[in-house]
């Protein structure tokens, strides 16, 4: 770890009208740290995620990305923070190099045709670098997402479920071109995941989001046997189905 | 404001142009049928009548003219649909770039666009009918800035009405400017309109254009009122710009607060 703060969530809460998202959430990421961000589907994971890239407002609370509110410095952050989510679609009507073209100039890269090759080698994409993304695999399409979550060398990346539609072998690959990543650059992530070995394998500390509020948090290696759980994929599901006796332990 | 970055959104719809060709037929395809059929007509009407006004520099000027309106407004709308229907609005919004620069970009394409169509019927019109768009001479700048400005008004409140109903409101977006040549009073002078729709087409920056239009084909001069005339309509553009810039704010600012642009896709509405 770097010891910089990186992101830092103080009480942050979503409502959509009577529907609260997420719920009085605080934590805080360093640089060259991995924070796994788990908990069933609806538990507000994208909620957060959203929240902090600044696409969508929080109704109470703030976020700080190096010291700098993101509300009133969104575009200077955006510099620094990157993303790839299963959600968020490349243009599948260009190809591999135009799309990291485009998204290098959004993002001011300097060199931008050298860092464009650097990352087609870096993410086996050299021969498709003039295929349309629609015409991708999703393990490929995955791939160039990543490339394109790092064009920028982000300080801050967030990772929704970033290994969702690949085969064991590329998720091992892409885990540890993160992981490569991250030790190198001092960059902190925040990875969401449903799949908990790779959580137990990549990150340094969890947060387990239940109803939009942490009820767990620790390191995940240690956290099921501090619940009496056999590993974190139990713990998951304990979440998931008894997340009130959980917050009575 | 990031011209790099608005130059990114402008390069994105050229690459679209330059992977699928078929593009470029909305580009051209309607300005030339607009330019041939009306052409014809206009000279068949010239050919029956022995009016001394020139109803082939009138009718073929108007034609030229309003087919840029509709590109430049046509053109913001359908790049900016490019980005709804690849559900791009997240990676592009979490991105740096600001709704200026985004703005910016899409109207950049349509400039670009709306420019090379226009040229194109230009010299169809010259080639086919002995059209001359330049007869009127340097009043060709102030009347392509007023349906400039106009049409960018149309098309960023359109993509504001898209962005805040959803996908489906496109088909508000094509009609429009069939709507607006009424009141806009392209092919007939104001006069021609009831009383009460005449006070509309006073509303549209459009109606200052085609009128000044037509008085400097009949009377071959510059009239006194001509300048007032059109500061009018230049005026007016202005407001509607700024209204349809604040109202596209407006919505984004909106689509913020209730998680629209992280979900915006067809399938969402």
């Amino acid at each position: 770890m770097t010891g910089e703060t990186a992101l830092k969530i103080q009480q942050l809460t979503k409502d959509y009208g009577p529907v609260r998202a997420v719920d009085h959430i605080s934590f805080t990421i360093e640089g060259g740290s991995i924070m796994g961000l788990l908990g069933p589907n609806g538990a507000g994971k994208s909620t957060t995620i959203n929240m902090i890239l600044g696409i969508l407002r929080p109704t109470e609370g703030t976020i700080e990305i190096f010291g700098k509110s993101m509300v009133s410095h969104r575009a200077a952050i955006s510099c620094n923070v990157n993303f790839a989510a299963v959600y968020a679609h490349m243009p599948l009507n260009l190809t591999v190099r135009q799309n990291l073209r485009i998204f290098g100039l959004l993002y001011g890269v300097k060199r931008l045709h050298e860092r464009i090759d650097e990352l087609l080698a870096q993410f086996d994409l050299v021969k498709f670098a003039s295929t349309k993304a629609g015409l991708l695999s999703s393990g490929e399409l995955s791939r160039l997402s990543l490339a394109k979550a790092v064009i920028n060398s982000p300080r801050l990346l967030l990772l929704d479920e970033p290994t969702a539609s690949l085969d064991p072998s590329v998720a091992e690959i892409v885990r540890e071109t993160i992981k490569d990543y991250v030790t190198q650059t001092g960059t902190a992530v925040l990875w969401t995941s449903h799949n908990m070995r790779e959580i137990e394998a990549v990150c340094d500390h969890v947060l387990f989001l239940s109803h939009g509020s942490i009820l767990l948090e620790g390191n995940p290696r240690a956290l099921p046997s501090e619940y009496g759980k056999g590993d974190l994929e139990e713990l998951f599901i304990a979440v998931a189905r008894e997340p009130l006796s959980l917050r009575e332990e | 404001m990031g011209l790099t970055r608005a130059f990114a959104v402008f390069l994105r719809q050229v690459f679209l142009f330059k992977s699928n060709p078929t593009r470029l037929t909305s580009l051209f395809l309607w300005l030339i049928i607009d330019i041939v059929q009306w052409g014809f007509i206009s000279k068949y009407l010239g050919s029956i009548g022995q009016s001394t006004f020139g109803l082939i520099t009138a009718i073929l000027g108007a034609i030229v003219l309003w087919g840029f309106v509709v590109r430049i407004q046509q053109g913001i709308m359908t790049s900016f649909l490019e980005d709804v229907w690849s559900q791009n609005f997240v990676n592009f919004f979490a991105s740096p770039l600001t709704i200026v620069e985004y703005l910016s970009g899409l109207v950049i394409t349509s400039i670009v666009t709306s420019l090379a169509g226009f040229i194109m019927v230009v010299i169809i019109a010259g080639v086919a009918f002995g059209y001359n768009v330049f007869t009127v001479g340097l009043m060709l700048i102030p009347f392509m800035a007023i349906l400039l400005i106009f049409a960018m008004a149309m098309g960023i409140f359109i993509s504001g009405v898209i962005f805040r109903l959803g996908p489906s409101a496109e088909w508000l977006g094509w009609p429009i400017p069939l709507v607006l040549s009424i009141f806009s009073c392209v092919f007939y002078p104001v006069t021609t309109l009831p009383t009460a729709l005449q006070v509309i087409a006073r509303l549209i920056p459009a109606s200052y254009v085609f009128e000044s239009l037509r008085h400097l084909i009949s009377a071959r001069a510059i009239s006194p009122g001509l300048g007032s005339h059109l500061l009018l309509g230049a005026l007016l553009a202005l407001v509607y710009l700024a209204i349809a810039y604040m109202f596209f704010i407006r919505v984004y600012r909106r689509n913020l607060e209730n998680g629209t642009i992280a979900r915006f896709s067809a399938e969402a509405w």
